[in-house]
């Protein structure tokens, strides 16, 4: 179980400090699938990085499974069994797609078992697993690739920060089909930034985060109609 | 050979016992061993400055290891190596110099290899340098390489000096006719206080005639490096040269690409770049459970492979 206790983030603006996250508590049970939305520059990448360990907050304590983690780095944190999907996935020239998904298991597994990664987020595995993690991939590739580490790694908690950003419509359907196998086969718990409602709608939980704090938490039912019933240019607008 | 050398060998040929084909084996100064074939022949130069190695028109699918070992802690060499490969043929060729210092004294070794590729050959050069030893004489590596492509021919360059070598100043310089083509590709890692030079000189003199350089370096601590790499266009002809390095600790990395159209239908581009590890890259290791040590070190081991 993740735990967030009045986690507060600030940055050093022109004159004084600006706020990103304000007083954040937040709990997220065993194999729950939580789903973070709301407004752009609310707050929500800023806490992905926050539970990673990228970001340290400025206050409040973290806690996995009862343990302080607020103060370990992020290899710490990664051991520990946080994984943490990037928006904008990093490139690196001379490291294949085969390497990284091994780095990601931590273990060499076979290229038969990288490929399996592979395909289930849509990728043809043989076109892919020898191809350098370089410029050479369009951004929807890099995407899938990076969801294929989080799904390698198969610890307790993943963070995945919009993965459905640079997908194209074709593949979001399996997209949603790796959350829910992830969910249902790992037991570990998920928690997804997102703007997609068929996303939204396969969430247990649902939080809402707006100008740095929790404006909204609750169940998929209750959540999403507040959402969806507001009127447009009003917090956040989201694609049907 | 004794064990070191063994070693050596292994290091820089990958050779575990006597190789296939054509070769010729120098320790310490001297041929030791030697094997020729029906189509590739080793000679002496009479004057014992080096070796003539001719590779007769047609030969296909064979290849020829020349390495060259140094353990005895001062030697100094100079050696003269031709390479004679004839119309046609398709060969791969295989140098490399390993150094172990373990005394006090320099060892160096410098080596002159001259390419004479005829019409429509092929060859594949590859080259690597390794040193050892933990004396406090300088491991020292010279080489030059002076290719002359005649029309149609092909030639790949693939070179790689990854540890041990405390000063290397390398030269390479090729001249192109038509329809002749060399592509480079150049690995190099320094550490410690070490100095490399690396130059390229490259004439495109023929129609059609092409060239592809890159580069990719790391230099580390406080060790320092200098690619210069010059390409001619003297004819309608394409040229690229590439430098892409990684600067870490307090080392010092200049690229000096130069490009020359003398010709108004000569394409020719250079790109350098040099830079330190992105750190996100380093964040995102570290988030499959890599150390900071670990990230660096799986990234420059992609680099340069």
């Amino acid at each position: 179980m993740l735990e967030l206790k009045n986690i507060s983030f600030e940055v050093e603006a022109e004159k004084d400090t600006k706020g990103i996250l304000k007083d954040i508590s937040l709990k997220l049970d065993d194999n729950k699938f939580i789903a973070i939305t709301g407004p752009n520059g609310g707050g929500k990448s800023t806490l992905a990085k926050v539970i990673a360990g990228i970001e340290k907050p400025t206050s409040g304590r973290i806690l996995l499974d009862g343990e302080d983690i607020t103060d370990l780095g992020i290899t710490q944190r990664a051991k520990l069994g946080i994984s943490y999907a990037f928006q904008q996935p990093v490139r690196f020239k001379g490291v294949t797609v085969l390497d990284l998904l091994r780095l990601a298991a931590g273990r060499r597994i076979s290229v038969m078992g990288a490929c399996e990664y592979l395909s289930e987020v849509g990728l043809c595995a043989r076109d892919y697993i020898n191809r350098e993690v370089n410029a050479s991939l369009s951004g929807g590739e890099l995407k899938r690739i990076e969801i294929a580490t989080i799904i390698a790694r198969g610890t307790k908690l993943s963070v995945f920060d919009e993965p459905e950003a640079g997908i194209d419509l074709w593949s979001f359907q399996n997209l949603i089909k790796v959350f829910e196998k992830l969910h249902e086969e790992i037991h570990g718990s998920i928690m997804i930034i997102s703007h997609q409602e068929r996303i939204l709608k396969i969430a247990d939980e649902i939080v809402v985060i707006a100008a740095g704090r929790i404006a909204g938490h609750g169940s998929g039912a209750k959540i999403l109609p507040e959402l969806l019933n507001q009127p447009e240019g009003e917090n956040c607008k989201f694609y049907q | 050979m004794d064990a070191i050398q063994m070693q050596l060998l292994e290091a820089v040929a990958g050779l575990h016992e006597v190789p296939a084909g054509a070769y010729n084996i120098r320790a310490n100064g001297k041929s030791v061993e030697r094997n020729t074939t029906a189509n590739i022949d080793i000679i002496s130069k009479e004057d014992g400055t080096g070796i003539d190695i001719r590779i007769k028109p047609g030969t296909r699918n064979e290849s020829v290891h020349i390495p060259v070992v140094l353990s005895q802690s001062g030697l100094t060499e100079m050696v003269y190596n031709d390479f004679y490969i004839g119309e046609n043929a398709d060969v791969t060729i295989i140098a490399g110099c390993g150094i172990h210092n373990g005394g006090d004294a320099m060892s160096r070794h410098d080596g002159i290899h001259r390419f004479f590729i005829g019409k429509n050959a092929r060859i594949k050069y590859v080259e690597k340098h390794y040193g050892s030893g933990d004396g406090k004489g300088e491991r020292i590596m010279n080489p030059q390489t002076i290719v002359e492509i005649d029309e149609g021919g092909y030639m790949e360059m693939d070179t790689v000096q990854i540890k041990g070598v405390d000063s290397t100043e390398r030269l390479t310089k090729a001249s192109l006719k038509a329809g002749a083509k060399i592509v480079v590709m150049e690995r190099l890692m320094t550490h410690g206080s070490q100095h490399a030079v690396s130059e390229f000189s490259v004439d495109l003199n023929g129609e059609d005639a092409g060239a592809n350089i890159i580069s990719r370096s790391v230099a580390k601590d406080s060790s320092d490096q200098l690619f210069i790499s010059e390409i001619n266009g003297n004819a309608r002809c394409s040229g690229h040269t590439e430098c892409d390095a990684i600067i870490m600790g307090d080392a010092r990395i200049s690229a000096v690409p130069k490009i020359s159209a003398n010709h108004p239908d000569a394409a020719l581009i250079h790109e350098a770049a040099i830079g330190k590890i992105a750190g996100e890259q380093i964040v995102k290791l570290m988030t499959l459970g890599l150390t900071e040590a670990e990230a660096e070190e799986q990234i420059v081991n992609g680099f340069l492979k």
